[in-house]
């Protein structure tokens, strides 16, 4: 089943020079395990690949069923130097949640996982 | 008087401004709508700081936050009268200044004696800059590792991150209101905690869990409902938001709470969506206090709009402090024009190609030149979906130059699109695009030792 990270988890994102960091929190705690499993490194450089210039790392915070990931290159320059109207990096959040998980049906079942709209 | 025991003492931090610019209204709001002990202001953001010395450069009794001198007037009730203390980095380049105009905001209410201002002063290392860099502190960029030789003569401010521990002092001697230059904006919360509980400098937890406190309020009502998107439609009253409250205990452990009719959420998710803003490596989240571990939060709910935080470690500080310098870059500006309806984005495309073969012709290089389409994919890039035809498109240009005149000249290139490029334009009623010159911002990292700082007390 495909599963839309939007509908299981929120985040919030932010700037810290050329690098956006954006932190990926589960909505319900029994969500946290499949999210951890699913976001890997490579998912998410795979996902942003042509919208950052350099790597990605990831970090984990079970304690608040969540995720932090840093993308490097992230914002032109970043902070004044950056041209783009998310020049500070506050929506890449949103970005992160576009993606599109692929969940064994009967595992999407026992989690109560919506799936993905359209 | 207070006859309860120091382990159920209940200390309240309101945090009542997350930057410069931030609600106006808030930190009265903050003093005014229940009890609180401190107030604490955050100004500072890594650009502030150069804006702020430019002033000083025009007017030496400037380079302040003056938004400050306007909530001083409006909170001087609750200091004068109720024994609330103000704690802000409202001092930018200029603390003494700034401590200054604080003390004539309370000569003019006629509390003259009433106001004591700690200033905080010792983070300003552009005076000691070419010593600093002589005696071997070569100040490299932390992520290009380029040393600060590179721009030295473009340098407008360097101000070191410093500590707690002059607020502290200031604080001790009886300083009701503390003004601070480039505080940490965690310091200003968990100095008030260190104040009343007498957490001492090597109490890593306590000090670690003064830190979250103070990064889950720092960022004013972004903690309780303000940029939440956990049920976003469903958060209360946001023109009537209440903004953060820390109710901390000796133990290390806290509440975040607000004032009670005021409009936001506070609950887990909201608290954790802060929790994780602006965050690195969350086991080494390094200040000039303590090194906190982000991993050992622990976010119960405890009624409603109210998050209980506790479980919090911390390990002993690093030898460095971090330094925020800034330098001149160059220049940049953006233009903006709209297309409508219909195929506007097909025309917003032929516009910016346009404009690209006039730059081009006149031969102007710039460092970048960008396109945005607002309406389509401005925010999200190429991860944008193609769903349907955008309605209207605003076609957003960008340049950066190290020279003034080819970005200048950039700018008078937008507005003849309107009558000599693709038709359904409007949306230029601002006028030619400014021209700006870019601040960049240069983070290093400086020994612990260099720097000293001080508290004086003014009344």
């Amino acid at each position: 089943m495909k599963v839309q990270l939007v509908d299981i988890a929120h985040a919030r994102s932010g700037d810290k020079g050329d690098t956006a960091n954006v932190g990926v929190i589960a909505l319900k705690p029994e969500w946290y395990g499949l999210i951890a499993e699913q976001l890997t490194r490579d998912r998410v450089r795979a996902h942003f690949a042509g919208v950052i210039t350099g790597d990605v790392e990831r970090f984990e915070l079970p304690n608040l069923n969540a995720l932090n990931f840093l993308l490097h290159g992230a914002l032109d320059g970043g902070g004044t130097l950056s041209l783009k109207t998310d020049a500070q990096g506050k929506v890449f959040s949103t970005a992160m949640l576009r993606m599109i998980l692929e969940v064994p049906d009967d595992r999407a079942r026992t989690l109560g996982l919506p799936a993905a709209r359209a | 008087m207070n006859s309860s025991t120091k382990a159920d003492k209940v200390v309240r931090v309101a945090g009542g401004q997350g930057f410069w610019g931030d609600w106006l209204d808030a930190p009265r709001r903050q003093v005014e709508g229940g009890p609180v002990d401190y107030l604490m202001l955050d100004y500072l953001a890594e650009v502030t700081m150069s804006i702020l010395q430019k002033q000083k450069e025009r007017d030496p009794a400037m380079g302040y936050a003056r938004d400050f001198i306007g909530a001083m007037e409006s909170v001087l009730p609750a200091v004068v009268n109720r024994g609330v203390k103000v704690i802000a980095n409202a001092g930018g380049v200029n603390p003494v200044a700034c401590a200054h105009a604080v003390l004539a905001v309370a000569r003019a209410a006629g509390a003259a004696g009433k106001v004591k201002v700690g200033v905080v002063t010792g983070d300003d290392l552009l005076p000691r800059l070419d010593e600093l860099l002589a005696a071997g502190h070569a100040l490299t960029h932390m992520e290009t590792g380029a040393p600060l030789s590179t721009v030295r003569d473009r340098v407008l401010s360097a101000n070191a991150y410093i500590g707690s521990t002059p607020i502290v002092e200031a604080l001790a001697r009886g300083a009701n209101v503390v003004v601070t230059g480039r505080s940490t904006d965690t310091a200003l919360t968990m100095a008030p905690l260190r104040h009343e509980f007498g957490w001492g400098a090597t109490d890593w937890d306590k000090l670690a869990a003064g830190i979250i406190a103070g990064h889950i309020i720092e960022c004013g009502a972004q903690c309780s409902g303000g940029n939440c998107l956990y049920d976003w439609r469903n958060i209360p009253d946001l023109a009537n938001i209440g903004y953060p409250i820390v109710e901390a205990r000796s133990d290390g452990t806290f509440t975040i709470v607000k004032h009670p009719g005021t409009g936001g959420r506070i609950n887990v998710p909201s608290v954790a969506e802060q929790c994780v803003y602006e965050m690195g490596d969350p086991r080494s989240y390094i200040t000039p206090d303590v090194v906190a571990d982000f991993t050992t939060i622990h976010l119960d709910a405890d009624g409603p709009d109210r998050v209980r935080v506790h479980g919090i470690k911390g390990r002993e500080a690093t030898d460095k402090l971090k330094v925020s310098i800034a330098y001149r870059a160059g220049f940049k500006a953006v233009g903006t024009l709209v297309y409508a309806w219909p195929e506007a984005i097909d025309k917003a495309r032929l516009a910016d190609r346009v404009l690209r073969e006039r730059l081009d012709r006149m031969g102007l290089k710039f460092d970048q030149l960008l396109t945005e389409f607002v309406g389509v994919s401005a925010t999200h890039g190429p991860l944008t979906p193609v769903t349907g035809e955008a309605q209207e498109v605003q076609l957003r240009v960008g340049v950066r130059s190290p020279d003034r005149k080819v970005v200048e000249r950039f700018t008078r290139e937008i507005a003849p699109l309107v009558l000599n490029g693709p038709p359904s334009v409007t949306g230029f009623a601002g006028g030619r695009p400014k021209v700006e010159e870019i601040v960049a911002y240069w983070p290093a990292l400086v020994d612990k030792v260099v720097v000293k700082t001080a508290a004086e007390v003014l009344s």
